[in-house]
């Protein structure tokens, strides 16, 4: 096979040029990175030449959609969602006790954050885009997936790309920009990986057998395409040397503020928004067995929101060095947001009319409705935070903390527990889902820690920032900083509280897929679910003449 | 799935031709995301108020670039703030409020975004190295009420900064004014800057205010301790506020 040999071939070549990267290594950490590459290129290697004979019937069979880049996706999204939490429940916990951190340099507050922050977003966030995203486009497009090797390279690479990521953190290895921590070298992997997920679902699009672009597609395309721009951008560096870790951002101080922020601020609205409007899209329409309740809205929501949400950056850097006219800007667009995004909170909470009973009997839609729900709240919190007037006591407070908590676990935590949720019996072909009760449990577990969670941290940001600000009869400043650290220590109690609630519903959440994927069935009382019919889901045959809607 | 787009074509543009081409509906989206971004980024890169030059503003000494890279490698901007924003219980907690300049070297930024522990943005000289040395050790020897993790393992580990001409070669690459002579002598300058007593005239002239001493209290090694006090040090001690407000308000 000469595809497998110049595969395998060209992997072990990239394993020598890691291993050469290696031992010119300028730094410690430099070097591990080179060396986990090396043992990467080798595992991809062997599993190449292990599985020819499966790669060469991949694509062949047009029957049938390629599910099983989805299927490790689901695995992933859940392993990463419970490592996660786990993260950032551990340092709750140290800004509690800060005896916690251990005394190692690889365990403090300082670089376990990042590992929390990309563990959450980019791990957990991000294989449930990718393994959604490739469920999604073949559904939608009525189309197994184009370039089925790459598609494989995606997944395992984004993998990789988490590796690096996270050993880097430990190991000290950071550009220091929240959220785009990880050094040059990694971000160059992650940008081969993201323009190969382009093409792949470009390339599924291009290869539909429905006349139209479903509306969830839109989502996931300008996701792809706007964080490959943020991320390009954001992420130019110089490098001290080809061989060390270390760089130089290409930019500085209030340029490279405002470039960090519109990164940082989209990486809210295209990851966390734009991608998880695509699941929402196709997930709850499907659960309800509803169709979308405005296709009008969905287009003037769509066009909006991909717009608006890039001018919002600057409301991160409120009363900075940052000119006012930018200041004010982002404070406008910000406000103006909030009605493209409750546009998609309409947009997905009307599609329940006429089952609106279902919320009662179904515990998936259950949790889709909540999702919606802390979306609709985080948009509005956002907006009216960046408020200039507003603003100024609520940044750099834990305010901050709780609203982004609100949106991440309330809208993107819930959203993809229920996607997950839906996906697992189909994509394992089982009955059903190991139990539907469980999914309660999972529910008011992580209701109400989110309740916890958010509510502490009101509280704690706003006596935060009313101490700093509070002055005595006598003119001068009434409260130390550490007096304010030691007056919220009983708010960072309840959120680890809080956090640790939530953790439990993923350990649920985690055990009711792992038994579905095991093929278990749950004894217990039947709840209504939506009914799944195997036959209707797969391709069209490529023989149709006309493309006709497929339902 | 959606309420059915009718069939009929109409006259006109119809959204229905965005639909129906991957290309296109990708290229408007870009379109779309990257106006925001030009409008406003691309003007701090001529605007008078985001490039003007402040007195006194200079790029980092090797050994403060050393400790400032410390700094960053801890994660230190996640909890701390370097920018005091203009309102009168911040200008009275931390100091004058922070102007662009002040940060116009800092390659990245360390604005940061939330305040776990107080603002850095001035911090230089409001406490003795001893103090640091202690408050790095274990904050709670010095501030019982701090959640700062210990950072005992920096006065333990030699400063291992690498090859500090390359560092300021690449910072060069990016605009920051070092001179050929600059980066020709960058290891020799980490060096004398931790030494207690050391000729600092050379030094000083080509980085004005650059304080030279043994900051970690073990002149036997030049320790991450020693880098990441030097730079606390200096933070917000460039600029001559006292000799601005002179001017500004005559007595």
């Amino acid at each position: 096979m000469p595809a497998t040999l110049a595969k395998s071939g060209g992997l072990f070549l990239a394993m020598v040029v890691a291993l050469f990267a290696m031992t010119q290594a300028k730094d410690a950490a430099f070097a591990v990175h080179m060396a986990i590459m090396a043992l990467a290129a080798l595992i991809a290697a062997m599993a190449v030449m292990a599985t020819a004979n499966v790669t060469a019937t991949l694509g062949r069979d047009e029957s049938v959609y390629d599910d099983a880049p989805v299927r490790w996706g689901v695995i992933a999204t859940t392993f990463w969602g419970v490592v996660g939490l786990l993260a950032g429940l551990f340092i709750a916990l140290q800004l509690a006790w800060p005896v916690l951190n251990l005394g190692t340099e690889y365990t403090t507050f300082g670089r376990l954050r990042p590992l929390h922050t990309s563990a959450v977003i980019f791990a957990f966030g991000g294989n449930a885009l990718l393994c959604t995203s490739f469920y999604v486009v073949q559904r939608t497009c009525r189309a197994r997936l184009a370039f089925p090797s790459l598609a494989r390279f995606v997944f395992w690479g984004y993998q990789l790309f988490i590796v690096l990521a996270a050993t880097g953190y430990v190991l000290g290895v950071t550009e220091a920009k929240e959220y785009a921590e990880p050094e040059w070298y990694v971000d160059i992997w992650l940008t081969i990986v993201w323009v190969s997920y382009l093409i792949v679902f470009g390339g599924t699009v291009i290869k539909r057998r429905e006349p139209h672009i479903y509306v969830a597609n839109w989502f996931y395309l300008a996701f792809i395409i706007t964080v490959a721009m943020l991320h390009l951008v954001n992420n130019l560096s110089m490098p001290v040397s080809l061989f060390g870790s270390k760089s130089y951002s290409a930019f500085a101080g209030v340029q490279d503020a405002l470039t960090q922020w519109w990164y940082g601020h989209n990486a809210v609205g295209f990851f966390l928004t734009a991608g998880f409007l695509a699941m929402m899209y196709y997930f709850v329409p499907k659960q309800a067995e509803r169709p979308v309740y405005s296709y009008r809205l969905s287009i003037i929501h769509f066009w909006s929101l991909i717009f608006l949400y890039i001018w919002a950056g600057p409301h991160h850097l409120h009363y900075t060095a940052l000119p006012d006219w930018a200041q004010s800007l982002g404070m406008v667009f910000s406000i103006m947001l909030w009605m493209p995004s409750w546009g998609g909170m309409i947009n997905g909470l009307m599609t329940l009319n006429g089952a609106w009973d279902k919320i009662r009997t179904d515990p998936i839609i259950r949790m889709m409705v909540l999702a919606l729900a802390f979306y609709g709240m985080s948009t509005f919190e956002g907006p009216m935070m960046s408020i200039k007037s507003v603003n100024s006591l609520s940044h750099y407070t834990d305010w901050t903390i709780g609203h982004v908590h609100s949106g991440a676990l309330g809208w993107n935590g819930m959203i993809t527990f229920a996607c997950m949720y839906y996906m697992a019996p189909r994509l394992w072909k089982r009955e059903r889902l190991y139990s539907l009760r469980l999914i309660n449990a999972h529910f008011w577990l992580v209701t109400a820690g989110i309740v916890f969670y958010t509510a502490s941290m009101w509280v704690a940001g706003l006596t935060q920032g009313l101490m700093w600000r509070e002055y005595g009869a006598d003119g001068y400043l009434v409260n130390s900083f550490a007096e304010t650290i030691a007056a919220i220590h009983p708010m960072f109690l309840l959120r680890a509280f809080g956090g640790s609630l939530y953790l439990a519903g993923a350990l649920v959440f985690a055990w009711n897929i792992a038994m579905t994927i095991a093929g278990r069935i749950r004894k217990e009382a039947p709840m209504t679910e939506t009914p799944y019919n195997p036959a209707a889901d797969r391709p069209l045959p490529a023989s149709t003449g006309a493309l006709q809607p497929a339902e | 799935m959606a309420s059915n787009p009718e069939t009929q074509p109409k006259a006109g543009f119809s959204h229905r031709t965005l639909e129906r081409n991957i290309t296109l509906l990708g290229l408007c989206s870009l379109v779309a995301v990257a106006i925001g971004g030009i409008v406003e980024i691309a003007p701090l890169f001529w605007v008078d108020s985001t490039i003007e030059k402040v007195e006194g503003v200079r790029p980092y000494t090797p050994l403060e670039l050393a400790g400032r890279n410390i700094y960053m490698r801890e994660g230190c901007y996640l909890c701390h703030s370097q920018m005091v924003r203009p309102f009168k219980d911040e200008v009275e907690r931390y100091g004058h409020y922070s102007l662009a300049a002040e940060s116009m070297y800092d390659h990245p930024f360390q604005w940061g975004s939330k305040r776990t522990g107080p603002d850095l943005a001035r911090v230089g000289g409001r406490y003795s190295d001893d103090w640091h040395r202690d408050h790095l050790k274990n904050p709670r020897d010095v501030v019982p009420e701090s959640i700062m993790p210990a950072y005992a393992f920096l006065a333990e580990k030699p400063l291992n900064a690498g090859d500090m001409r390359a560092h300021l070669r690449a910072l060069r690459a990016v605009g920051v004014p070092y001179s050929d002579k600059d980066i020709e002598q960058a290891n020799a300058d980490l060096a004398l800057q931790a030494t207690q007593d050391g000729d600092d005239a050379d030094l000083t002239a080509r980085y004005p205010k650059s304080q030279v001493r043994d900051y970690d209290g073990n002149p036997a090694v030049v320790s991450e301790l020693d880098a990441l006090v030097a730079y606390l040090q200096m933070l917000g001690t460039l600029v001559d506020f006292k000799a601005a407000e002179a001017q500004e308000q005559p007595k």
